[in-house]
């Protein structure tokens, strides 16, 4: 596997299996914190920074203690604890956005500060879980976790900092009174996935 | 036990005039990707109604023994164990359905629903009237759902619950079908359209501009 491979689910993470436009994942987020351009770019680094760590620890957990057989260097070859999978992904997310607090607190102060009012919101954001759902599901190796992690992090960053910068257009339109707010952005996301769906079925 | 009006409130309140989905911006995420067939969204309801009830019940039994400070990660693992329950159980007898929900059933885990209502309702409220708000919200949630899985599988496959209503032209039929409703889009128009709606029979809902 090359190179190519691997830039091929890059590409693909971010615009074809975008999580945002074609599964949906990290709506509650999208919808609300989506009026501004600065405050949806914020929240969108921050996606791509703990998607890009939570993607590859949990692909180490799940292939050295969950997975079928995976406990055979602790004397346990017949054990299968994967039915345990939802609820220790959640824990990892879980401790693993408690501890990038901490450390962007004690030694980024700068970038904590830019981050630090969304990193709480982030675990319990689907995105986030829906991509380590999708990396236990699709079977990848630790190197296509961290690239899908980080490529589908770009795609839901793109994707939200889009939809504010149309709302942010559309904030002065006159519409009519029911589709004020919460009606026009759920038909502003749909036609955005309409258009994100031309990239479907192109292979790489 | 608290009156039968107030009941009726905490029943009642979250399918028309608080709707989670429509109003409260809550759970949209796993909304959407499950309403392509009534059947899948009808499974997912049940999934969500029995979730969201016993963890409302749950949590607020215990509301008064959580520390605030570790109030989410005790949260998170109550839903976490009921949803894998679900899962165990719909991959034990329902296989098919559990195939084509994929992920979704392990994303009730993250469904802002359930954390929203245990962190608004159920860490204050009586384990009764917890367990009322969970299935009110839960039947908020069902109706949107359904009536989006209505629309997309009767328009987009001519059928409800797999039973053929309109025969299609493929069939010999005449109804041709509305293949754009099937594709993820069509959902979040659909449920716009349907905010809409609600909105023009319940014009308090507007947000102010």
């Amino acid at each position: 596997m090359g190179l190519e491979h691997y830039l091929g689910l890059f590409v693909r993470a971010v615009f074809i299996e975008n999580l945002a436009l074609a599964f949906f994942l990290g709506m509650c987020t999208f919808l609300a914190v989506s009026k501004k351009v600065t405050t949806a770019f914020g929240l969108g680094v921050a996606v791509i920074v703990v998607l890009g760590l939570a993607v590859p620890i949990n692909n180490v957990v799940y292939h050295n203690l969950l997975a079928p057989g995976a406990l055979e260097w602790a004397g346990f070859p017949d054990a299968d604890l994967s039915f345990l999978g939802f609820i220790t992904y959640i824990g990892v997310i879980a401790a693993m956005v408690q501890i990038l607090e901490m450390t962007l607190d004690k030694f980024f102060p700068a970038l904590y500060n830019a981050l630090g009012i969304f990193l709480p919101l982030i675990t319990v954001n689907c995105a986030i879980f829906g991509g380590v759902a999708f990396m236990v599901e699709r079977d990848y190796n630790f190197t296509e976790s961290v690239v899908f992690g980080l490529g589908s992090g770009v795609g839901w960053a793109l994707a939200i900092t889009l939809l504010a910068a149309v709302r942010e257009k559309l904030k002065y339109a006159d519409m009519p009174h029911g589709m004020r707010g919460l009606g026009s952005t759920f038909l502003i996301v749909g036609l955005m996935g309409l258009g994100f769906m031309s990239f479907s079925g192109v292979s790489l | 036990m608290a009156s039968a009006k107030e009941i009726k409130t905490v029943l009642f309140g979250p399918v028309f005039a608080n709707n989670p989905i429509a109003l409260q911006v809550l759970g949209v995420c796993s909304a959407l990707a499950v309403t392509t067939q009534m059947a899948t969204a009808l499974v997912m309801c049940f999934a969500l109604t029995f979730v969201l009830t016993l963890s409302n019940l749950f949590i607020s039994i215990i509301r008064n023994h959580i520390p605030s400070s570790v109030r989410i990660i005790v949260q998170m693992t109550i839903i976490a164990s009921l949803v894998i329950i679900v899962d165990q159980i719909l991959k034990a007898f329902a296989y098919e359905v559990s195939k084509e929900l994929s992920v979704f059933v392990g994303l009730i885990i993250t469904n802002c629903i359930v954390m929203g209502r245990a962190e608004a309702y159920a860490m204050k409220s009586s384990p009764g009237m917890s367990f009322l708000d969970g299935l009110g919200n839960a039947m908020g949630y069902s109706l949107v759902l359904l009536v989006v899985a209505f629309i997309r599988e009767l328009g987009g496959a001519g059928s409800v619950f797999g039973v053929e209503i309109l025969p299609l032209v493929s069939e010999g039929g005449w109804y041709q079908p509305m293949g754009m409703l099937l594709l993820a889009p069509s959902a979040f128009i659909i449920i716009a359209f349907f905010i809409w709606v609600l909105r023009t029979f319940r014009p308090e809902q507007v947000e102010q501009a």
